[in-house]
Parts: structure tokens; sequence; C-alpha cells
């Protein structure tokens, strides 16, 4: 065991050594919420910088490099902004739901980071159900955009919200589907036991071409499950304004700001853990200093990451129709006879491993 | 227990949305009134005047010199063209013999206006699909023609260079050296927007087949400009009826049977490589001269009604100035492309989705205060 990681484990019996064991495990599970916080919180104003310096860089222009050592603090001193303004909203909203929507959207995205292995000891949550879960924690995100505009009493909102419900729904299908395809080869939803598959070679490499398919249906789905361009019909800003956020403001639209990038966070993360192996090295480079898996998740994810600014900062937006038609007509059949050729592969034992 | 009946008799209901007059996608403060059934479009209608400033009546009141700084404020991204086209109505009047070193310079300042007009709508149009990155490829491209308008004539928009007898200052001797620069650079350009834009499988899907508008149906709005000549209405002024030194160029009209939006972003891509030839043609040979001839200090237009078009790069400005001989007009009637555009709209986006109208309306490149006047 690594000296690091061995702190952690030096924190928990120190924990549990000094008060009774009840209140110990509260006490640790509030300080793992207070990590994960702190952790999300950091993510965040960290890819929003990121957005901005990669579309500055696809746009010619420098971006933001005044605030700090290279702009460094720019996003924090937004943020500042962002909880020192006055919260405005439209008289007649429904008031209670109004304020509740972007609870829903930060939550469920929060919850969702639970789960991820960044490395074999760092993971709050090892449930059996791990997948299931990711999917389920992930399609509330959507409940809190209808409420926002559904409450905000504005039909610019009103139109987005329902967009989203559409696109969200439709999406999920995909999302679902190609990461089950991966699951026929691991024959478990919990993710450590994924990793622990995936030791014998990544599940992109073991499943090879329909993993391939897998993978890049579930990353144009992911990306519309993140409501980011090309499928951004959520929020549309040449056709809606700002969509379903129209009427938030502050804090609050801080939230479904915060939430829009942790979300593809979350995407690239279980990307990451299906298809790229989670905090295994490639080749096993670096297998004898365990703590580096963070870096290694990190790094593919933030890869990932970068893919779907890319996709954002190239691509037009879809028409509404458009969207459903990729969906329905195209990734969804493709997506099911890829689960066939999986199973098929799977049955007749043809994954390559090492 | 009764079987409890679902209620099917479900009915929707068209509702009204104001697009407007504060909205990304209408460049401007136009206010459309939309009706709308869930996404599909029923009715268009436009709301004008929010920025009306009766600049045909203030006409009325200036002397003809004065004339052409307001022509500046109404479609200002061809404000040269808009320039040229007063001069050109007053200097017919009086039947002036311009300079041929004057024609020329006219052409080649017009036609980089075209192309720096057409850079901005690119950007914007991009924009309008989605695509936010093009918008700053435009302006890359816009800077360098606003730098040589800059170093001609102090103004980089809004650039009143054209006096009823020539030009206000001669060129800068630079100028030369700076548009050929542009020129090559620019050509190197044009196949990076069509690498960036056109040929996106997305933008294609967006555009083709969206927003018809058929030759008939054009020439009876009165369209023209790129708009028109995408649906095959030949109607270029600078073909049909040359002014300054367009006669001496060879140039071909861009047309378009189509009529979608495609139809009018590729003419539009097409129109780009016209103007950069007609750069091309003349900047090598601009003849020596005077920049400006003697008018009086006080213009007086004999009595009688004198009409001026030229191709803008939205289309067709008319200028009809009704003269009873004092140094005012008597009435001064700006004939704007945007307003007859725009007339078209609603025909165009009846039936289609939110998305749809407005990729109709970037290709209609709508300039506000053209219309408003």
């Amino acid at each position: 065991m690594n000296k690091s990681l061995s702190i952690l484990t030096n924190i928990h019996d120190w924990l549990f050594s000094i008060m009774p064991e009840g209140v110990a495990s509260i006490v640790e599970m509030v300080l793992i919420g207070v990590a994960y916080l702190g952790f999300f919180a950091i993510a965040g104003l960290f890819l929003v910088l990121l957005e901005r310096r990669v579309a500055a860089w696809f746009q010619l222009r420098i971006g933001p490099n005044r605030v700090g050592y290279l702009g460094l603090l720019q996003t924090m001193a937004d943020a500042l902004k962002l909880v020192s303004k006055e919260l405005t909203g439209t008289i007649k909203a429904d008031k209670f739901l109004y304020n509740l929507a972007p609870y829903f959207v930060i939550v469920s995205s929060l919850m969702a980071l639970a789960v991820f292995p960044f490395t074999k000891e760092i993971q709050a949550f090892d449930i059996n159900i791990g997948v299931f879960f990711l999917i389920a924690i992930s399609s509330i995100g959507v409940i809190g955009i209808l409420i926002g505009g559904w409450a905000s009493n504005n039909k610019f909102a009103l139109i987005g919200a329902m967009r989203s419900g559409v696109q969200t729904i439709s999406y999920e299908l995909s999302i679902g589907l190609s990461l089950l395809t991966m699951i026929l080869i691991t024959g478990s939803l919990q993710l450590s036991e994924i990793v622990e598959v995936q030791k014998s070679g990544w599940l992109i490499v073991q499943g090879h071409v329909p993993a391939i398919i897998a993978f890049m249906i579930y990353m144009i789905a992911g990306t519309a499950e993140t409501n980011r361009a090309p499928f951004d019909m959520v929020e549309a800003e040449s056709e809606l304004g700002a969509g379903f956020h129209t009427e938030y403001s502050g804090m609050k639209f801080a939230y479904f700001f915060l939430a829009e990038f942790i979300n593809m966070f979350i995407i690239a993360a279980i990307a990451t853990t299906i298809f790229f192996g989670a905090w295994l090295s490639p080749f096993g480079i670096t297998e004898s200093i365990p703590w580096l898996g963070v870096f290694w998740f990190m790094g593919k994810a933030l890869i990932l990451v970068f893919l779907m600014m890319w996709f954002r900062w190239t691509f037009p937006r879809l028409r509404v129709d458009q969207l459903l038609t990729l969906e329905w007509k195209y990734l969804l059949p493709i997506n099911l006879v890829n689960i066939l050729i999986m199973a098929l592969i799977v049955w007749l034992n043809l994954t390559i491993k090492f | 227990m009764q079987p409890t009946i679902a209620n099917t008799n479900f009915k929707t209901e068209p509702y009204q949305i104001n697009m407007g007059p504060q909205h990304p996608a209408t460049h401007g403060v136009l206010n459309l009134l939309l009706t709308i059934d869930g996404e599909i479009i029923k009715k268009v209608e436009p709301d004008l005047g929010y920025i009306h400033r009766s600049i045909e009546k203030m006409c009325e009141r200036d002397s003809y010199q004065q004339i052409v700084h307001l022509t500046d404020r109404m479609d200002y991204l061809s404000s040269n063209i808009n320039n040229e086209a007063v001069c050109l109505a007053v200097e017919n009047a009086l039947q002036l013999e311009i300079p041929e070193r004057v024609k020329v310079i006219r052409t080649i300042i017009g036609e980089l206006t075209r192309i720096s007009s057409h850079c901005l709508w690119w950007g914007v149009m991009g924009m309008d699909v989605g695509a936010l990155t093009t918008y700053f490829y435009g302006f890359r491209d816009r800077e360098m023609l606003n730098d040589i308008f800059e170093e001609t004539c102090g103004a980089r928009l809004t650039m009143n260079y054209n006096v009823p007898g020539g030009l206000m200052l001669d060129i800068h001797p630079n100028f030369v050296k700076r548009v050929k620069k542009f020129v090559a650079h620019f050509k190197t350009k044009i196949p990076e927007y069509d690498r960036l834009l056109t040929d996106n499988v997305i933008f294609q899907k967006r555009t083709k087949g969206v927003g018809i508008l058929s030759k008939e149906d054009a020439i009876s709005f009165g369209v023209t400009g790129p708009v028109g000549r995408a649906s095959g209405y030949s109607c270029d002024v600078r073909k049909y009826h040359p002014y300054s030194a367009l006669d001496k160029v060879t140039f071909k009209e861009c047309l378009k049977t189509e009529g979608d939006t495609f139809a009018r972003y590729q003419v539009r891509i097409m129109e780009l490589w016209e103007s950069l030839s007609i750069v091309e043609q003349l900047i090598d040979n601009i003849p020596e001269g005077e920049h400006r001839v003697a008018t009086n200090a006080v213009i007086k237009l004999p009595k009688g009604e004198y009409y001026q078009k030229v191709e803008t790069a939205r289309g067709e400005l008319g200028v009809y100035i009704i003269s009873t001989g004092t140094k005012n007009p008597y009435r001064l009637k700006f004939r704007s492309p945007g307003f007859s555009n725009l007339s078209a709209l609603n025909h165009m986006a009846v039936g289609g989705k939110i998305g749809d109208l407005v990729a109709t309306m970037a290709t209609l490149d709508l300039v506000i205060p053209d219309i408003d006047r």
C-alpha cells in the first residue's frame, strides 16, 4: 500500500478509535460528502475555464487571461459575481417549483459522482448495480429542467423544457443500450468488478468492432444527454434566447450552468469506466504506484471532455425533428443489432483478451 | 368497477410568442410576432418601427451633401454603396462628368464593402444555425477590410467617402498594396469557410429544402439581391444597369434555381469570389487623375424627378429624388432591399419549425435600420 493512500486508511482507523462506531461512520460519511462537494465545485470551475480556453483556441482568440495567473481565477471571480447577484424571477411563476428546479439538476449530478472508481481505493459508493444507478440518477436531472421551464411562466422556457424532455427520454435509450452492450462482456453492473474485468484489456479492445460502435453511439447520445451542441436544442441560443433557464439569475442560474459541466464530466467518466478501463494504466505501466490511478482516470475523462468541447465548437445545431430522426431511425436500430452481435461474440468467445 | 375511459379528445391550440425586439436571432430590434402550434410556425408578423429615425423626412431638410451622411445609417454594412447611390443620383441630375479614377475607386471600395458585408453575414449565419465559431472567422477577414477602409477614409463602418462630384479624399498610398494582400489572403480563406460550414452534413440538413421561395413569388414580393438570385430571378443591377466602372469589368451573375436556404447561402459564397475577381481586375489599373470635380457649394438640382439604383450587399437600393429646384429635395424616397426581402419571410417560414425560421431569416441577411430607415 502506498503512503498517500494509507493516509485515508489512517484517518478511517483514527476516527473509529476515538468515537463509538455509529458516530464514527456518520462523521466519516459527512467528511466524504464534503470532500465530494469540494471536488464538485473545483471540477465545475475548472471545466468552465477549460471550455472557455478551448473555445478561444478554436476561435482565434486568447480567452480569459487576466484574473490570477494565466486567468486561472477567472471562473472563481465569475462564481463570486453570480453569488452576489440579485435573484430575480417572474411574478406569476410557480414559486415553489421555480426554486426547487435547480436543486434537482445539481443534486442528480452530485449523486452520480459517488460511484466512480477514481482509483482502486477512492470510490465512495461501490453499489452492485452501479451502471443501473448511474443511468437512473442521471435521468433525474431532466425533471429539474422540465420543472424549471414549466414554472418560469415563460413560453421560451417552456419550449426549451419540452424539447429537453423529448430529447433526454429518447437518448437515454441509446445510452442504456450502448452500456448494456458492454455489460454483456463483464457480466456485472458493479463498477469495481467492471474494472477488474478490464485488467485483461480495456473493454473497447476486448469487444473490438461492436464495442467501438457502442462507444460512438454512447458519445453521440451522451452529448445529447448533456444538452450540448450539436444537440443544444434546450438552450438553442439563436432560437429560444436562453431556453429553460431564461428566467433564472444569480446562483440558481449558476447551478444549472455548473450541472451542465459536471454532467459532461460524468458522461466522460462513465465512458472512461466502461470503455477505457477507469484507473487502469495502459499496459499496466504504472501498476506499482496505485495512486497514479487518479491521474489515469482524470486524464482519460478529460480527453473525452475535450472531444465533447470539440463537437460543440465546430458543429452547427440539429433541428428538433432531425434530432429525433437520428435517435429513433438510426441510433436505436443500430444499437439493437449491435447488442446481438456482441452477444454472439461473447457466446462464441471471440473477445480479445491479453 | 366502471372502466375509465381515457380522454383522447385533446385539442392543440396555436399560441403567440414575441420573437424580439431583443432576441439573438433577429439581429437588431426587429419584433416578430409568431403564431406557433407546438414547434410549427403558422404565421409570422414582423412588427417594425423600433429603430425608425425618419431618415427620408430628414433628407427633405438637408442639403445634398448632408444627405450622403444619412445613408450610412440605413444599411450600415454596405454604407459605401449607399453613399454611392445618392452621389450618382445627384451627379446624374447635374450631368457632371466624373473622372475615371473616381469611378474605379468607387467600384473597388463598393466590392470590398460587399465582401465585408458577406463576411459578417457568413459568421452570423453560422451562429444562427448553432456553429458559434464561424463568427470569429468571418470577423478575422472583415477586420482586414475595416483596416483598409480606416486608412483610406478614417472610418471603419460609416464611411462617408463619397461626395457628390467624387471622393472626399484621394486613396492612401498603401491602398493598392493592402488590397492586393487582402485578395491573396481571402482567396485561401473562402475554401476554409467551405470546409468549416458549407460541407458540414448537419448544416446542409438544416438548410436544404428549408424556406423555399419560388421565382414567381420572389418577383411578386419584390425580392432582390442574393435572395432573389437564389430563386432564379436574374436581378443584378450591376449587370443590367452598370454604374461607375462596372461596365469595364467582366463578372458573372450568381444564379441558383432551388430557392431554398442553402441556395441563398451558396449564392453569397459565389458572390465573394465574383467580388474578389472584380477587385482584382481593377486594382492594377486605377487611372491617374483628379479624385473630385468641383461642384457648387450649394447644390441645387434642376426641377424634376431622378431615380438611381445600385446593388448593395442585400439587393437593389433605389434613390428617388423629386426636386423643385431648391437646395433641398422636395421628397426623397429610398427603396431599401431589406424591406422587400422581409416581406417574403412569412411566405417562406410558414409550415417550418422555429429552427427553420431562424435559418431562413439568417439567409435573408436582414439589417434592421435598413428596413425601418
